[in-house]
């Protein structure tokens, strides 16, 4: 009796969490100074930025040049790396998310990560696209359920896997273990994707299946991508951001900074004349 | 000349690596000579079916199953304290503690399995027994209580060190995906990693049971020379290791029943440990090749 | 407490499961090793390492035992790391990928795990009766190599795994011939990791007592052993021995043995670690 009763206490306390997060008002970001060291060595020298709710924020810039490291900052994925130091605000909706107290799981959920490798768990579709409802506790397999399909859905991957959901993740092709990877992501619902070169592992077909899709999540989701492909970044950005050896070099409209670049460095870096 | 030398240097080298092939059959051929002499004069059905091992008495009987259940009781107690311990280990290296404090601690505890398993006995005997028989009064001097923990401690590093190798192996795409998505060390280590690297902790285990089995000198000393058809961990038993080392202290005709008798325990040992060893290196090159 | 502060907390009660485990390992071998001392260290001076067995507890000591131990390990060394090594480098660098090669591959993976006693039960028929080598030196040495083969093996292969392919081409590229490669380049090159091996194989071996009793070394020996076939108890008989007497005296002589068994067996393993250091540090 004692079990059930705290079972039911449980689920309820976890679709309330779940609830809690507005995905119809999506997350503004402001970074203030932030500099990060790995050691010694300095990978992120003092940048400022804003990125505006329900856009496609593009990350670019040589290999090296600190964006990715960047863009783990917003999800505090670097925490785990030991010599890991930051210093700086990010501030989400206006809460700084490296003050002591932030949750670190809660802040997760809120902020989705799509990695450069698809990386699906070796179980099967439906687990891997469940298994962030389970690890907040959700038990109701009706909910689930639903939340598994609409993610799939979402993703662009529903027909495909719909008749196999049993199977296992690992038999997808590259290209719908990628989506796949999205809808794990999308089934927790959060506000902000991060998306780490998503497409850089795949065929010219499944990225143009993924940059469509991400065409599609942008009218509720705020997404920053960083991307190697600069003709990735004019197609799917609103805003394009340049960075070079740790530091922001340009920041602005994606149109502007792939038609009229204000600094030299950004102009030959996207005409291929380095990088 | 030179294609002579290489000829023979290799040939030489082959006869080398045929050697162990020689202690194979080697094995097989000598346990199996004897335990056929063995069988020729003790029924198989009453060796499997009687529970009374007394070849060294008037009365003589020849059941297995005493031995047999003494070797499984300091067993089970010894892989009831490893596997918890060990697993818990191997998690906590691979997972949460920081690469410098795994460095130095691991070997350390690899040092556990490196100490001579006379010393063990020793410590199951003269310290662990009594230290339990302030908690358990009717505790008797030999147990296989005491063995069996001590066994579990010296069995330890085989769980720890190859379940985190194992789980090490595990790529940290997937650690970052399922933290990615909210979760923590705890759930991604259970929900993820541990299931990925299954194969290897399952290894571990079966290379723990096969030596826990094997084990000779902490149950000789420690749990007693009793052959005893029970479950009861307080009392002395005898496990099959121990009651070879019995008969060959003693002193054993050359050729007797007797003399036999350990081939015929020796025998089912073997078959035990191989079976456990051959599943273990069947799941070992499944995994190798998903790694690979 | 919603279920994220659960799990939090779940987590950091296993991150201290985790930690108590780790140090209870090692805080059991301290405290153990520190008993041991206790009991054992007073009894330990010169006498004690070179008297005789005796029926006294006072007056008894390890000399044959100890005397013992080094011809077994000398002679184990010996016989096994000749034909380890030389069928590690068969396995390594001649051996086709067949079916011949799996079937060694997977028996040398058993043997690694049958049970030293039957070892001990293999070295009696064998050795001990068929090649009438009685309960000698010799027949225990030859049972510990064959025990310890498959650990030389497998690290004689794992060493040469490590030392990079290039060095092999080169050599190759140079004119030489396999075998000049095997014995110019690649064992000096894999010497350290292979070191390593054989030292831990010879610890192990310096502590095994199971099969040597079913070989037939005695407990009790009035003389250290002179030649290979002489009669001979080694350390760890010595110590089981002692354990199994009633009278407390030896078993405070158990105690220092155990001090001097396990001095050589950690030096044993120190040495094994240090080599294993030096040598990977020249690959990394």
């Amino acid at each position: 009796m004692e079990i059930t009763m705290e079972k039911t206490l449980d689920q309820k306390v976890v679709v309330n969490t779940i609830e809690a997060i507005d995905t119809s008002k999506p997350s503004k970001i402001e970074v203030k100074d932030v500099n990060v060291w790995y050691g010694d060595f300095q990978a992120i020298k003092g940048i400022d930025m804003e990125i505006k709710p329900n856009t496609v924020t593009a990350f670019i810039g040589p290999s090296g040049c600190g964006k990715s490291t960047f863009l783990r900052l917003f999800n505090r994925m670097n925490d785990y790396i030991d010599s890991h130091r930051m210093e700086g605000k990010i501030k989400i909706n206006g809460k700084n998310i490296y003050k002591k107290k932030v949750n670190v799981e809660e802040l997760r959920k809120e902020i989705g990560m799509v990695f450069q490798k698809p990386n699906p768990f070796p179980k099967s579709i439906f687990e891997n696209v469940a298994y962030g409802l389970k690890i907040q506790g959700i038990k109701d397999k009706k909910f689930i359920e639903e939340r598994v399909e609409k993610a799939l859905k979402q993703a662009d991957l529903w027909e495909e896997v719909k008749d196999k959901l049993k199977k296992s993740a690992l038999a997808l092709s590259g290209g719908q273990q990628q989506r796949l990877c999205i809808a794990r992501t999308l089934a927790v619902e959060p506000s902000i994707i991060l998306m780490d070169e998503p497409t850089s592992a795949l065929d010219p077909i499944s990225t143009s299946k993924i940059e469509n899709l991400i065409f599609e999540l942008k009218k509720k989701y705020t997404i920053i991508i960083v991307t190697h492909n600069m003709q990735q970044a004019s197609r799917i950005s609103d805003y394009t951001a340049f960075f070079y050896i740790g530091e922001l070099i340009e920041y602005g409209k994606t149109k502007k900074i792939f038609t009229n670049p204000e600094k030299k460095r950004t102009e030959n870096y996207i005409t291929g004349r380095f990088g | 000349m030179r294609k002579i030398k290489e000829y023979l240097i290799e040939k030489l080298l082959f006869s080398s690596a045929l050697i162990t092939i020689a202690v194979t059959f080697g094995i097989i051929g000598v346990l199996g000579f004897e335990a056929i002499i063995f069988f020729s004069e003790v029924s198989i059905l009453e060796f499997f079916t009687d529970t009374q091992w007394t070849p060294l008495f008037a009365d003589k009987h020849f059941g297995i199953l005493p031995l047999l259940t003494g070797t499984l009781l300091t067993s089970f107690i010894a892989i009831s304290v490893a596997l918890p311990i060990g697993l818990s280990i191997g998690i906590y290296l691979s997972e949460y503690a920081p690469k410098s404090f795994r460095k130095t601690v691991k070997p350390l505890l690899e040092l556990l399995a490196a100490v001579p398993t006379v010393v063990y006995g020793f410590f199951a005997l003269i310290v662990v027994t009594p230290f339990l028989q302030g908690f358990i009064p009717n505790l008797s001097g030999f147990n296989s209580l005491s063995a069996g923990i001590v066994m579990g401690i010296m069995i330890i590093p085989f769980i720890s060190s190859l379940s985190e190798d194992a789980l090490h192996a595990v790529p940290d795409a997937l650690r970052e995906a399922s933290f990615g998505m909210g979760a923590t060390k705890l759930q991604t280590a259970f929900k993820v990693v541990v299931p990925a690297a299954s194969s290897g902790i399952i290894v571990s285990i079966i290379l723990a049971i096969s030596r826990a089995i094997g084990e000779t000198m902490i149950v000789a000393i420690a749990a007693g020379q009793q052959p005893r058809f029970t479950l009861d961990p307080t009392v002395p038993v005898e496990t099959i290791t121990a009651y070879i080392v019995q008969v060959s202290l003693g002193d054993v005709q050359h050729g007797s029943i007797e003399y036999r008798t350990i081939f015929a325990a020796g025998i089912t040992l073997f078959v035990v440990t191989f079976l456990l060893n051959t599943i273990s290196y069947r799941i070992r090159k499944k995994y190798q090749q998903r790694y690979e | 407490m919603n279920s994220i502060q659960k799990n939090r907390l779940k987590d950091r009660l296993f991150m201290y499961w985790g930690m108590f485990s780790t140090l209870i390992g090692l805080v059991l071998l301290v405290v153990f090793i520190g008993d041991i001392l206790i009991d054992g260290l007073g009894i330990i001076d010169w006498s004690f390492i070179t008297n005789l067995p005796s029926r006294k507890a006072e007056k008894a000591g390890i000399y044959t035992a100890l005397m013992g131990s080094i011809w077994i390990l000398f002679l184990t060394a010996f016989i096994a790391i000749p034909v380890g090594v030389a069928a590690g480098v068969y396995l390594e660098e001649y051996s086709k990928k067949n079916w011949l090669s799996g079937i060694l591959e997977i028996n040398i993976s058993n043997l690694a795990g049958v049970p030293s006693i039957i070892y001990g039960l293999l070295g009696l028929e064998v050795f001990v009766r068929i090649m009438n080598l009685g309960a000698s030196v010799l027949a225990g040495s030859l049972t510990l190599s064959l025990l310890i083969l498959p650990i030389i093996i497998v690290a004689t292969r794992e060493a040469i795994k490590a030392v990079p392919k290039s060095i092999q081409d080169a050599s190759y590229a140079l004119g030489a011939s396999k075998w000049q490669t095997i014995w110019h380049q690649i064992l000096p090159a894999s010497g350290g990791g292979i070191l390593t091996g054989v030292i831990l194989a010879l610890s192990r071996a310096v502590g095994e007592t199971a099969p040597l009793i079913v070989v037939g070394a005695l407990a009790y020996v009035p003389f250290a052993p002179d030649n290979p076939m002489d009669e001979f108890s080694v350390l760890p008989i010595q110590i089981f021995n002692w354990i199994s007497r009633p009278q407390h005296g030896f078993i405070e002589n158990a105690a220092a043995a155990i001090i001097i068994l396990l001095g050589i067996t950690f030096i044993m393993n120190g040495i094994a670690v240090y080599f294993r250091n030096k040598w990977q540090k020249k690959w990394k």
